[in-house]
């Protein structure tokens, strides 16, 4: 490495300096282990400090219907079907149908195969279509596959992919064949918008999620994403913390804005609210944006719906009120 | 810095609309009397003063003053009360009220933060989250000790010391209480407590507690006054032993008043604390930690790390991220559930605080807050970061106790110890590093009584607090808090074996025979 190049370094980051970095595995290494450390009963502290804020009345419905608009609508079952998804598709277009000032989602989320119905159920919408792709969720398939796997999404319409690294490579210390994995599969999603899905359920310390992000970014992953929703523990407020500090500071020294989005595990509104209050004091204002902050989830919704409803109406209704996915 | 009071939030797209605590769970009195005896009682002399809401400046009740003569009756309801019933019960009845204590404590948790927020101007969220349960913990861990004494002391026999006069502050007033009535009571002592006068309305609340706990009359007798009721106590020659938290100033006024009288003292003063970052140190959390350091309770922390002292190489990386988050800081309405910074406690205070801050710009530090509005109304202070200080400059040299921190830079280990230790205090200090062996070096080489590692201001009752040089002497919490409260057998201070003022047979702990 010639340039120097910290996490924190102000300034933009020389293209020079990522030629260097991306030589070997060990240079990538000295530069992924040269960022500041995480202190896990630190950042657990400050998220569990911050999952204390108080977001009520006004405050409150803003921060709900924004939550709607950040969500990547899921599912990722063995058993889903096209009648599912373009049921999901027909909830993404309007999440309720009692309420029409109820925003939309951001994008649904679905296996390569069934991209072309979401694409066909959302014509004419802003919502977009994302397909989990790369031998989705454990990422045990040769490149060739990933990247077939890649471009038969891409080829049928989806306009997000959300990629999964390769874990194993990852831990053992290949940072190198990780970087040109990310990389490969972004040459293959020509527009489409790239997500990078770390699995930080099994990356096992918290300095290794900020790693993963760091190697993510400097791929040229346009989002880092915590979870297939596959792994428990999925998303937890401090990985997405740390995950938060990453792509600000990240920004703050190459100029460019990647996305968060924290996947799985998220269920109720108080999980999304908790989330919400975590960008808005971490990476800043700039990120409380559905085209940078996303939640992967699918009950999730319904919970904000009601929410919604009961701030309208100022009752709850139940779960028979809102539809099923 | 965002105004919590304004409405507007952390940002656009999200913001938090007020959160205000209802202060309906707590009934304020008119007035107070003096608790003495088991019972409020007028002051003799009639003397009274106010208590104020420093956030609003609104004037909250009227509190009794108490004289010479109150504080005499009050010492001679706890002699009375040490001698007839409390000394003579065993360590497990005597743990039965503190448990009960502890539990009522948590029972009416929410009445304690609002009245303490109220009176003190701290934010709800740290009554709530800090000051109420870690009261609660007090009186739980030294219930536990109650009927244990005899390994606190190594198997040597011991008893009380009598009746204890204890004098409080304003910063944890509730939490002071704590300190210094659980270990007192387990130890078989009685007590007699002035709490600081701009914060008396929690020590009366406990009273209602000790009553509710049905604790014997006399057992806690709390006379609520200013300096010259807080020295009527020290002097009070029925008065065994003296604890003091504070300033420095009143600690070596008391430390005279009762030189040559052989009353035990434990003092527990002033700080300057350094906080250390290595150029190693998990940035992010060291910079959070940091902000609690010296924010925390609006700097009102006799062991706030009120001294940055950071690496050089990271000093302008340090500083940036320190910036960037002190931004975020909610400074407003303290009963606001989102408010990180609340009121300075009184106006002298305050003008306390300005006078060294501007002394810090004066003598050449560059200073720096954040954008913030101050309310109009009520006592209040910016978060305020001093950059370029030296070692001679007062804001490196003074308690300030607010929130005004200080930035030194160092090169070398050997430095930041050298500069962390030279103050006239040595009460707690941080370090921060990934590499455990650089932070066993410096902890061990640091002159302060309690150092945080990758971590500060951190309490627990099972830990032992308290100071080096004119931070005090004595240690509060852990097995050596019990040390204040205990003396070993044989005669007491007037030479007496026994019978009279010091404990008779019937007073010897249970437990040692």
């Amino acid at each position: 490495m010639t340039a120097p190049l910290t996490g924190l370094d102000p300034g933009v980051i020389d293209p020079g300096a990522v030629e260097d970095l991306i030589s070997s595995d060990a240079s990538l290494r000295r530069f992924l282990h040269g960022l500041p450390g995480v202190d896990q009963v630190g950042v657990e502290a400050r998220s569990a400090a911050l999952a204390t804020r108080s977001v009520k009345t006004t405050a409150k419905a803003r921060a709900i219907d924004l939550a709607v608009r950040m969500i990547d609508l899921t599912t990722l079952e063995g058993a889903d079907t096209p009648g599912k998804v373009r049921s999901l598709c027909a909830k993404a277009r309007r999440p309720d149908p009692a309420d029409p000032t109820t925003p939309q989602v951001a994008a649904v989320c679905v296996y390569p195969d069934l991209v072309p119905v979401a694409v066909e159920a959302l014509d004419g919408s802003p919502v977009q279509v994302a397909s989990v792709a790369t031998a989705f969720p454990a990422g045990r398939a040769a490149l060739p596959v990933k990247l077939a796997d890649t471009a038969d999404a891409v080829a049928a319409g989806a306009h997000e992919v959300d990629m999964v690294i390769d874990r194993g490579a990852f831990l053992s210390g290949r940072y190198l064949h990780v970087y040109d994995e990310i990389r490969a599969v972004k040459d293959v999603c020509a527009g489409a918008h790239l997500k990078v899905i770390l699995e930080t359920g099994e990356l096992a310390t918290y300095d290794n999620v900020r790693r993963a992000s760091w190697l993510a970014m400097l791929a040229g992953g346009d989002f880092i994403k915590t979870s297939t929703g596959k792994v428990s523990p999925a998303a937890t407020l401090p990985v997405t913390l740390v995950m938060l500090e990453a792509v600000r500071d990240y920004r703050e020294a190459t100029g460019r804005q990647v996305g968060v989005k924290p996947a799985g595990g998220i269920r109720t509104t108080k999980d999304a609210l908790r989330h919400l209050v975590q960008v808005g004091e971490t990476a800043g204002e700039d990120w409380l944006d559905p085209r940078w902050f996303r939640l992967g989830a699918s009950s999730l919704l319904n919970d904000l719906l009601m929410q919604r409803a009961k701030a309208a109406s100022g009752r709850y209704s139940g779960p028979d009120y809102v539809s099923l996915d | 810095m965002t105004g919590s009071s304004s409405g507007s939030g952390t940002s656009r797209a999200l913001g938090y609309a007020p959160a205000p605590e209802s202060r309906s769970v707590v009934d304020i009195a008119p007035s107070y009397g003096l608790f003495i005896d088991g019972e409020f009682t007028e002051p003799a002399d009639g003397g009274t003063f106010k208590t104020v809401n420093p956030a609003t400046e609104e004037v909250l009740c009227e509190v009794s003053e108490a004289g010479a003569g109150d504080v005499d009756r009050a010492v001679r309801a706890a002699r009375r009360a040490y001698e007839r019933t409390w000394s003579r019960l065993p360590g497990s009845e005597r743990a039965k009220y503190l448990f009960r204590i502890a539990r009522i404590l948590q029972e009416r948790a929410r009445e304690f933060a609002v009245l303490e927020t109220l009176d003190n101007g701290k934010p709800i969220k740290e009554s709530r989250d800090v000051d109420v349960p870690l009261s609660a913990a007090w009186f739980f861990y030294y219930a536990g000790w109650a009927d244990k004494l005899r390994h606190a002391t190594g198997g040597l026999p011991a008893h009380p010391l009598g009746v204890v006069g204890q004098v409080i502050p304003w910063n944890f007033p509730l939490m002071m209480l704590a300190w210094k009535v659980a270990p007192a009571l387990a130890c078989g002592n009685t007590v007699v407590l002035k709490p600081a006068e701009t914060t008396p309305l929690t020590a009366l609340l406990f009273a209602d507690v000790c009553r509710q706990a049905e604790l014997p009359p006399g057992v806690v007798n709390i006379v609520t006054g200013a300096g010259e009721t807080g020295r009527a106590v020290a002097g009070h020659p029925g008065v065994d032993k003296i604890a003091f938290t504070g300033s420095t100033e009143v600690g070596k006024a008391i430390a005279r008043q009762v030189a040559g009288t052989g009353k035990p003292v434990t003092l527990e003063l002033g700080g300057k604390a350094a906080n250390i970052v290595f150029d190693d140190a998990a940035v992010d959390q060291a910079v959070e930690g940091v902000v609690s350091g010296i924010f925390f309770n609006q700097g009102h922390v006799c062991c706030a790390g009120s001294r940055l002292l950071v690496q050089e190489s990271v000093h302008e990386e340090v500083l940036a991220a320190l910036r960037r988050r002190l931004t975020t800081l909610r400074l407003g309405d303290p009963m606001d559930k989102n408010t990180d910074i609340g009121a300075i406690n009184s106006a002298g205070q305050l003008a306390r605080v300005r006078e060294l801050a501007d002394a810090g710009e004066a003598e050449g530090a560059q200073r720096w807050s954040p954008a913030c509005e101050l309310p109009g109304q009520g006592y209040w202070f910016p978060p305020t970061v001093f950059t370029g200080v030296s070692q001679a400059h007062r804001i490196a040299r003074e308690e300030i106790f607010g929130p005004v921190l200080s930035v030194l830079t160092f090169r070398t280990a050997e430095e930041a110890v050298e500069k962390a230790n030279n103050t006239p205090y040595g009460l707690s200090a941080g370090v921060w590093t990934e590499k455990g062996s650089r932070a066993l070096w410096t902890a061990a080489r640091l002159r302060a009584g309690v150092v945080w590692t990758n971590t500060y201001n951190r309490f627990d009752p099972a830990s032992p607090f308290g100071g080096y040089k004119e931070s005090g002497y004595g240690r509060e919490g852990g097995r050596h808090g019990l040390d204040a409260y205990l003396a070993p057998d044989g005669p007491d201070r007037r030479g007496h074996l026994g019978s009279g003022t010091g404990p008779g047979p019937g007073a010897v702990l249970e437990d040692f025979r």
